[in-house]
Parts: structure tokens; C-alpha cells; sequence
């Protein structure tokens, strides 16, 4: 069958008015919805006291100074592992999540439905509920439907300077930030991602919505690979629903479904549960309450639409009690998820807790590898680094130790074997190790010696092995 | 899922029953495509782009990499020039103690020498046979830092620089005879292994060397920093140190040349220099001490 319909390869997108809705799952993400929001526009101006020499932000990334700061954890470049450790556990912890409750992390915390919602919001607040907003949109342009699309604008607008605002406070000193950006003393560099987060979170709060995850997230094309029959997902119980039709008074042969649509109006995604699981459903549960609220006024039982498994589409149409929430939960690839998690956690709380505060390596400069002295003595050079991760300087003193002890630190000078590092820096240090003529070590090919470098006041030492070379004869 | 179902979001044709969807793009979509596309002609017009044949054309901004190079330098010359002034105004010792400076000095040193040195003494500074090594602490010119100063400002044997420091070792193939240059020869081998007792000294030999060497390189062979006059008591040997090498030193003589770095490098660069090649751990500290 030929079909004479003429179809455009590209297509506008149609508006979506998300209606009003309250709820169990509605007041949840309202609460998520404060929590998320606040973590993000108020860690920045969390105090945390490191002493003088050091930044007293609780949260801060010192790209400058290279450093990161979570309150008590300060890290350095060369433990990056730490950073890529929690990255690793954001994504294992989103894999469980959906293979847990589906596409949770979307439907309440993901920033673009936070925000989104938060617009729709304002624009609720502004224009009013669906049926009011459906009309502005229809009306011609006159000075009523200006000014309240204006009105909107600017609220979304104000919202997204200060959401580009907040962003940069985490790359600072927030106090010192606000009172450069009131003064507009602020380096080009601020300014630039402030406008390019205004921008984006004007655009994918206000204008983009559902079209940044249908077509612009990668994740709602890899997600389904974590779900299975077990994971609990947002779905319409189409056998206790069909055959739909409008409530009329007993009539018996229709299914609890009434077609109210109330399910798709208050959608934030603009679709239809019960066409089944699709990709554009961001579970976000709205529809849930919405049915809810019918089910509640028809006086039928709740959850016809609601959380369940696939699994539990065939006990419930036999008549049998569906799966309980254990079963949905301890299955293998979700222990499996948990367990990863876990021990990557675990191991990096290990980490960081036998991180030292003090760290030392040992580069012997092999260009050339040993230096004949004028006394025939055989001499070494070694770059030694000496990291103080303490809030104060330190002092240290260095020896050597080897089983033949005739190597000696080369103190003449301005050499010295007293190295004073600042606090919180690296200090890098060229030691002169020197064997005396025809001495052992000078004239074997390698002799195996250890720095130690002990802190003069806490007593604590280190160490780091290494070679001396010889004139191999 | 939901559309697959609908008539209508199939395309017009069908072959042999085959049907195919329609899921069109976004239309913003397309317009960002297009924008895109705009957006490369605004950067082609405005940044160098199209390559003619001897230049690129030029851009309307007037972009180009060396100058935003130079201005790049510029703006850390600007930023470092206290510390660059302190170090043109003040004397190496006075750079020596202070740490700032010292710090700065030897790494901008470090760099210099990569780029102007390491051709001839090695990117370690280690030298060669002929190019001496700069890590140990034998000097033929002096190893404190004004010596090193003067000897990288005017060069040794430089045909460019009048200052430079000179000297010429005769060449004694056509002083003494060949059996003299020979017992000679095991004086000044004798003279470098003195502490390990195994070798005997003949007086013939050393009234040869009273004779013909003292003047520069002293009674006791140790050298002379004025002349450029190795130390022939020590273990090194910039031209080797046994007895074949010696005995063709004497023959023949040696005499290396470095070019003088005045007017090539500025005076901050040159002290920078002194400063990394003095640290370089064979310096010679009793006048820095002072």
C-alpha cells in the first residue's frame, strides 16, 4: 500500500504545556528539587578554616594554584585518582540506579530536569496553568501576551545569570568574586563562562526542554542496556486499563482507564504511558499522581499507572500478588553494581586515609649517569622533590644511607642538607652524592642507597631508593 | 515506539511491500547546521584561511601566531621585570644570595644553555674530548662566577672579541727531541698519579718540565686559571689521560675556541648563564663565601 501522505524530513517541535499537578511523587521532586538547587548555588560560600596559608573555602577548584579542595580532602595534581575514582563511582552509582528504579536520575535530579522544572514554574506562575498558557499561545501578539512573555523571559533570565553566576564562585574565593563582580572588576575569563552558562541554561531551561533529551543526551540511548524485566520503571498497567473509554454509568465491559488524558497533560516530555516504555519517557513520575488523583475521584484502585517490573506484568494478569520489592532488588546485576561500587568507595576512603602528608621522589639525572671530581672522586646528581601537604613549612633533614657508607652528601657551599619547603608546595632540591677515589661505590656499576628525610620538629620520616653508579672498570 | 504504529509517519514509497519510516530531525537542528556553516565563512573572512602562494590571505582581524607570540613573551618580560631588572643592576654575588633570583636566574639559564650551549657541551653539560665537561669542579679559566662570567662574555680564543681570553701551548714536536718529549710525557703521567705510588719519576724528566712548562703550568704542575693553564695533577683530562693522548698533547698542542656571547646575548642572559653553569655543582665557592 502506497501511502500518499507527503512528509517533511524535518519537523518543527510541538509545544508542550505541562499542567499542574499534585502528589506524592510531585512533592518529592519539589524536595529534591530545593535540595539539588541548594547544594549547587550555596557550597560555593561554605567556610572552612585551613589556617592561613591556604584558601578557607569548603569546596574549591584552585586551577591556578592546582589544587582541590572538599573541606578536610585537599588534592593535589598527581593524586587526580581520587577525582577519577568518584567520576567512575557517579557513573557505576547511575548504572545501578537504572537497572534499580529506571531512568531515576532523570526524572529527579538530572540538572536539565531540575531546571526545566523550575522554568515551568515560572512560566506557570506567570501565564498560568496548561489551559492558560495553550490559549496565549494560540492569541495573536498584543500588549497582554507581551508583556507576560516578557515578564517570563526576564524571571528565566535572571535565573540563568545567576545559575552562569554560582558556577564560577566554584573556581575562586566566592566573597572576594561577588564583591570583584559588583565592582566589575572581574577577569574576562569569568565573564565569559557566566554568559555561556546564561546562555545555555536560558536556552535548554526555557526553549529546548525535551529536545536536549531526545536529542542532544547520550545517555537516554545507552540506558535501556541496564534495565531488565526486574528494574522497576514507570509503566501502564494496559491490562487492567483496556479497553479505555469515557466513565458511564454502569457500564461494565470497559477497563479502569478512562481516557482522561490527564496522564498526558501534565507530561513534561509531551507523551503517552500508555503507548509503553519509549525512549522519550524520562521517568519522572508526574503521571503517576496524575492518574492517582483520578483513580482516587472514580474511586478505583491506585496504580494504574506506577512503578513495576516487566516481570510482574503475568502474576498480575493471573490474579497473583506481583513480585515484592525484594525480589526486584536483590537480583545479580544489581548486587553486581552495588558490589563495584562499594569496593571502589571503599578503596579510594583507604586511599585516604594512608595518604601521607609528606611525599618524596628521587629522579637521578642520567645525562651524564656519574662525574669524575678532580680528586678522582666519583660523584652523582639527583633531582630530589619534596612534596609538604601541611598548612605550615616544614623543615628536613636529608641522609643516605647505603651498606658500604662511603657516599657522602656534597654539604660545601651552598649546599646543605637542610631543606626548608613552604607550606603546602613542592620544593625541588639538586642533592650532590660523592663516593671518594677507589672507594667501593666508586668503582662498582651500581650501589643500591635510600635518602631519608625526616622532619626536624615531628620527628616523622620518609624514604626513597635509588641508585649510585660507578665508573664501572 | 509509540509513532511506529501511525500511517502516517511512513515515507510515500514502498517497494515490493517495503516501507520504510519517517522520523524526522528537529528543524532546530537543521538551522544549527546551517549556522554553522555561517559560522565558518565569518572565521575564513576574519582569520587567515585560504592559502595563496606565497602568503595566506589575511584575515580581517588581523590574527597572526608570531605576533600573539611575541606579545605573549612581552607580557611575561612584563610581569618578571622587577626581578630581570634586579638581576641586570646587581652583582652576581649579590643574585648568589638571594633565593628569588637565584631560582630565576638558574632557570632561565637552564633554557639558555639548552639553546646556545648543549651544541658543543652537551644538553647535561658534560662535555666531550675537546669540549670540557662544566659538572666538575677542574676549571681551565677559573670556576668561581665571575670567571665563568668573563669566559662566556668574551669567549676563549675568540677571532671576534678582543678580551678573549687567549693562550697557545707551543707545539713541541719542534722544541725537544722525540725520546725527551717521550720521558716527558711519563713525568706529566706521574705527576697525575702521584697518590697511587706505582710509578717512578725520572729527573731527566722533570729538569724537561722545569724547562719547558713551568712558566705556565707551575713548579708543581698545577695549572694556572690566567693562562688558561690545565691543572696536570688531577684526574682530568679534557684531551685524554694516557700516555698516547699526552704524548700527542705535547706534540701537537691543543688549543679549543668558544665564541664570545657579547652582543649575541644580553648581559641579563649571560649572568643567567654564569649562574646555571656555577650551580651546576662544580663552582668554585671560597669568593662567594666572602
Amino acid at each position: 500500500m502506497v501511502n500518499t501522505f507527503s512528509s517533511s524530513l524535518y519537523s518543527s517541535r510541538q509545544p508542550i504545556f505541562p499542567k499542574r499537578v499534585y502528589g506524592q511523587f510531585r512533592n518529592w521532586k519539589w524536595c529534591i528539587m530545593v535540595f539539588t538547587l541548594s547544594i549547587y548555588y550555596f557550597t560555593p560560600w561554605i567556610r572552612f578554616d585551613r589556617g592561613p596559608n591556604l584558601p578557607n573555602q569548603a569546596v574549591l577548584v584552585d586551577l591556578a594554584g592546582r589544587r582541590f579542595y572538599m573541606f578536610w580532602i585537599e588534592i593535589w595534581p598527581h593524586e587526580f585518582f581520587f577525582v577519577a575514582g568518584l567520576l567512575i563511582m557517579a557513573g557505576i552509582g547511575l548504572f545501578f540506579f537504572t537497572s534499580l528504579f529506571g531512568r531515576a536520575w532523570c526524572g529527579y535530579s538530572c540538572p536539565q530536569t531540575v531546571w526545566v522544572d523550575l522554568f515551568i514554574l515560572v512560566e506557570r506562575w506567570v501565564e498560568g496553568d496548561r489551559n492558560a498558557r495553550i490559549k496565549l499561545w494560540r492569541k495573536a501578539l498584543d500588549w497582554n501576551k507581551a508583556i507576560l512573555r516578557l515578564t517570563k523571559w526576564l524571571i528565566w533570565l535572571i535565573i540563568s545569570v545567576l545559575t552562569g553566576g554560582a558556577w564560577v564562585f566554584y573556581y575562586t574565593d566566592a566573597p572576594k568574586l561577588a564583591s570583584d563582580l559588583v565592582s566589575l572588576s572581574v577577569p574576562p575569563i569569568a565573564l565569559f563562562s557566566i554568559a555561556t552558562l546564561t546562555f545555555t541554561t536560558f536556552i535548554f531551561g526555557g526553549f529546548m526542554r525535551e529536545q536536549v533529551c531526545i536529542y542532544m543526551c547520550p545517555w537516554p540511548r545507552i540506558q535501556s542496556s541496564m534495565m531488565d524485566e526486574n528494574s522497576l520503571t514507570i509503566g501502564y498497567r494496559y491490562w487492567r486499563g483496556e479497553p479505555r473509554g469515557k466513565l458511564k454509568k454502569n457500564f461494565r465491559s470497559l477497563g479502569d482507564c478512562i481516557d482522561c488524558s490527564a496522564c498526558v497533560n501534565v507530561c513534561p516530555m509531551g507523551i503517552d504511558i500508555r503507548d509503553g516504555n519509549q525512549m522519550e519517557c524520562i521517568s519522572c513520575a508526574l503521571c503517576i499522581d496524575a492518574c492517582n488523583n483520578i483513580m482516587d475521584r472514580i474511586g478505583k484502585p491506585y496504580n494504574l499507572i506506577g512503578y513495576f517490573g516487566l516481570n510482574d506484568e503475568k502474576r498480575e494478569r493471573s490474579g497473583k500478588t506481583p513480585y515484592s520489592v525484594w525480589h526486584h532488588i536483590l537480583t545479580f546485576r544489581i548486587v553486581l553494581y552495588m558490589l563495584i561500587w562499594g569496593f571502589i568507595g571503599f578503596a579510594l576512603l583507604f586511599a585516604l586515609f594512608i595518604r601521607p602528608d609528606l611525599e618524596m621522589s628521587v629522579y637521578p639525572i642520567r645525562n651524564p649517569l656519574l662525574v669524575t671530581m678532580s680528586d678522582g672522586s666519583v660523584r652523582n646528581i639527583y633531582e630530589l622533590k619534596l612534596f609538604n601537604k601541611l598548612p605550615t613549612t616544614q623543615t628536613f633533614q636529608l641522609n643516605v644511607s647505603n651498606p658500604i657508607s662511603t657516599i657522602e652528601i656534597d654539604t660545601s657551599g651552598k649546599f646543605s642538607n637542610i631543606i626548608s619547603v613552604p607550606a603546602d608546595s613542592i620544593q625541588t632540591k639538586k642533592v650532590f652524592l660523592t663516593a671518594p677515589k677507589n672507594s667501593l661505590a666508586a668503582k662498582i656499576d651500581k650501589t643500591e642507597i635510600t635518602f631519608w628525610v625526616n622532619n626536624i620538629k615531628s620527628k616523622k620520616r620518609i624514604y626513597a631508593k635509588s641508585y649510585f653508579n660507578g665508573i664501572n672498570q | 515506539m509509540k509513532n511506529n504504529s501511525d500511517q502516517k509517519n511512513k515515507r510515500e514509497h514502498s517497494w515490493d511491500g517495503i516501507e520504510e519510516y519517517n522520523n524526522p530531525l528537529p528543524r532546530w537542528w537543521l538551522w544549527t547546521f546551517y549556522i554553522t556553516i555561517f559560522w565558518s565563512l565569518v572565521y575564513i573572512v576574519i582569520y587567515p584561511s585560504i592559502p595563496f602562494i606565497n602568503l595566506a590571505s589575511q584575515g580581517l582581524i588581523g590574527y597572526d601566531s608570531r605576533k600573539s607570540l611575541e606579545q605573549e613573551i612581552d607580557k611575561h618580560n612584563k610581569i618578571n621585570s622587577e626581578i630581570i631588572d634586579s638581576i641586570k643592576n646587581n652583582s652576581l654575588y649579590y643574585i648568589l644570595n638571594d633565593n628569588t633570583l637565584t631560582q630565576f636566574a638558574n632557570s632561565g639559564g637552564a633554557a639558555l644553555f639548552r639553546t646556545f650551549c648543549s651544541q658543543c657541551h652537551g644538553a647535561g653539560a658534560a662535555g666531550s674530548k675537546g669540549y670540557p665537561n662544566l659538572l666538575d669542579d677542574d676549571w681551565l679559566w677559573g670556576g668561581d662566577v665571575e670567571s665563568i662570567y668573563q669566559t662566556i662574555l668574551h669567549g676563549i680564543r675568540s677571532d671576534k672579541d678582543d678580551e678573549t681570553r687567549y693562550s697557545e701551548m707551543p707545539q713541541f714536536k719542534d722544541i725537544l727531541e722525540k725520546n725527551q718529549i717521550q720521558t716527558l710525557t711519563e713525568y706529566v703521567l706521574f705527576l697525575s698519579q702521584k697518590d697511587s705510588n706505582q710509578l717512578n719519576f725520572s729527573l731527566e724528566g722533570q729538569q724537561l718540565f722545569q724547562e719547558n712548562c713551568i712558566g705556565c703550568h707551575g713548579e708543581n704542575g698545577l695549572g694556572n686559571s690566567e693562562f688558561g693553564a690545565p691543572n696536570l695533577t688531577d684526574k682530568i683530562w679534557l684531551y685524554g689521560g694516557n700516555k698516547k693522548s699526552i704524548q700527542n698533547t705535547i706534540n701537537y698542542s691543543h688549543f679549543g675556541m668558544m665564541p664570545a656571547w657579547d652582543g649575541r646575548l644580553d648581559d641579563v642572559q649571560i649572568k643567567q648563564l654564569a649562574i646555571y653553569v656555577f650551580l651546576l655543582g662544580g663552582g668554585n665557592y671560597s669568593k662567594a663565601q666572602q
